[in-house]
């Protein structure tokens, strides 16, 4: 990358550092964080979204629609993660490949043949003639909608719980001025609730941060990955070899996760405290009679 | 017409038009000289640059994916990639499941790696990678398996002292052996495990196998294939190769 560093093997010290943490594999180890954090940022609000989705239609009158809420919150919430993640992220992919197969193969052979799964190549998703990318990004595609179906499933929970915590009187309040449910349910719980809500979500946004290197588990080149691949020991074959290293990787990872977890914290509880102004719970009465 | 929106749907999803076909070759990348990801972040090793010859002979364009080593058959299958271009020897067990070229290298010797010259390899477990030939072979042989994962961790097994010795081919052994400041040394006693290496592919595949196959006689035809596995940076001249018997039916 940089002229100094054309011959590792004779250079030492402080230029051999620099070198070697500027090598190529070492990029890659540093895009993968940007990788981990842009994860998050999608899957956190796709996860936000289906877990109100969730938690409305387990509230439903209509009984259906709050049967198919409540069967996905126990399903999701009753299996564990990892479980769910290869389960998933395989029947995602193939159910996905076959319902392409049904509409561009000849034939439409049934695809699990014995220890294979065998669709025609134009039904390959994505397309053996696509760039290394783009095969890149689809995995990464399955693991966010796989994330995101994970914790929408706690966060409906959580949602659930909060919009049962808002004090029936206000509600009946409401509709005692005439408001219909719908009108209830927009202007007085859903503002209300999230007060309820907002230790819950805090609490699975920190989950959800720590279950990251999960994606190392769908075969996604995490920063798990590449901090087992830079830290193993390194013969002459490498361009820089070394020892084993693996302990000082997994340290690095360790501070990054820890600092970002205590930053999220801080965030949550300023959060907190402004929710709570004006609301009816211990924390903004409390608030209230400090003001006074 | 649904059908027709959804096909849609999913040709744009799947990203390119139907271009030409890239064969996607799967490795390990973490068994050098075989194969390993260099410091630029790129497969390398005596498969990269034996595979790439392979597809230029065979007029294919070729892609390198790596994988888990104990999950490298089953992805195989499920079609996320095409060949298995890793070291794996050829056994009957695999032979059941997918379907082999004609060996690319001949079958080498399997080593010990331990603390010391005099260890006793009844005294306690012996390392090796699951799922391998010589993990196999520690089983059958009375002595007691240890298992994981990758080659490095059975490595870091025994200097750690949870194994007395880690049973590998010895190519990957010996530079690691060589550059331990002599705390591991290789033991004199050696294996003659499996069958050779050759390149796995699906049991329905058996056109690209015939691809691959031609091109891996050309290249034992020519001697080229010889001339790579002596290279220093490889195998060494003290390598098997295939000499004459490999030039049979040119």
């Amino acid at each position: 990358m940089f002229a100094a560093c054309a011959d590792p093997k004779s250079i030492e010290g402080l230029t051999w550092a620099f070198c070697y943490l500027t090598s190529g594999k070492h990029v890659d180890f540093y895009w993968s964080f940007v990788v981990v954090l842009g994860l998050l940022a999608i899957t956190a609000p796709a996860a936000l979204g289906i877990g109100f989705i969730g938690a409305t239609a387990a509230r439903s009158h209509i009984a259906p629609v709050s049967w198919l809420g409540k069967i996905y919150i126990w399903m999701v919430r009753g299996i564990p993660d990892i479980i769910f993640f290869l389960f998933f992220v395989i029947a995602l992919d193939q159910g996905l490949e076959y319902l392409k197969s049904l509409a561009v193969c000849e034939g439409g052979a049934w695809p699990w043949q014995g220890l294979e799964f065998r669709v025609c190549r134009e039904a390959k998703v994505p397309l053996g003639a696509s760039p290394a990318s783009w095969h890149q990004a689809y995995g990464l595609g399955l693991a966010v909608v796989t994330f995101a179906i994970v914790f929408g499933a706690f966060v409906a929970n959580v949602i659930y719980g909060a919009m049962n915590a808002v004090p029936r009187a206000q509600l009946e309040t409401a509709e005692a001025y005439g408001m219909n449910r719908r009108q209830v349910f927009r202007r007085i719980l859903v503002p209300q609730m999230w007060v309820y809500a907002l230790p819950g979500l805090g609490n699975l946004w920190m989950i959800l941060i720590k279950a990251t290197p999960l994606l190392f588990l769908l075969g996604v080149k995490d920063i798990v990955y590449y901090a087992r691949e830079l830290g193993g020991s390194k013969t002459q074959a490498y361009e820089y070899p070394h020892g084993d290293w693996r302990l000082w990787y997994f340290l690095g990872l360790l501070i990054f996760y820890l600092a970002f977890t205590s930053l999220s914290e801080r965030v949550f509880a300023r959060l907190s405290r402004r929710l709570s102004k004006g609301q009816a719970t211990s924390g903004g009465e409390a608030m209230r009679k400090a003001a006074a | 017409m649904k059908k027709l929106l959804l096909a849609t749907a999913l040709v744009t999803l799947s990203g390119a038009a139907f271009a030409q076909d890239v064969v996607r070759l799967g490795t390990e990348g973490a068994y050098p000289p075989y194969n390993f990801i260099n410091d630029a972040g790129e497969v390398a090793g005596f498969e990269r640059e034996f595979g790439d010859e392979l597809c230029k002979r065979a007029g294919l364009t070729c892609e390198w994916v790596t994988n888990e080593w104990d999950s490298i058959i089953p992805n195989l299958q499920s079609g996320n990639y095409d060949v298995i271009v890793a070291g794996m020897s050829i056994t009957e067990e695999r032979e059941e499941v997918i379907d082999f070229s004609q060996g690319y290298l001949p079958a080498a010797s399997s080593a010990y790696l331990t603390l010391s010259a005099d260890a006793d390899l009844m005294s306690g477990p012996v390392a090796a990678q699951t799922s391998t030939i010589q993990a196999a072979f520690i089983a059958e042989n009375g002595m007691a398996v240890v298992e994981y994962a990758t080659p490095e961790e059975t490595v870091a097994a025994v200097k750690n002292g949870e194994a007395v010795a880690v049973l590998a081919d010895k190519d990957y052994l010996v530079p690691i052996a060589a550059e331990s400041g002599g705390l591991l040394v290789l033991l004199e006693k050696e294996e003659a495990i499996g069958g050779g290496v050759g390149l796995g592919f699906r049991d329905s595949d058996d056109e690209l196998r015939g691809k691959f196959d031609a091109a891996i006689k050309s290249m034992k035809c020519d001697g080229t294939l010889d001339a790579m596995i002596i290279r220093d940076e490889y195998f060494t001249p003290a390598a098997k190769t295939w000499g004459d018997g490999g030039k049979e039916g040119c």
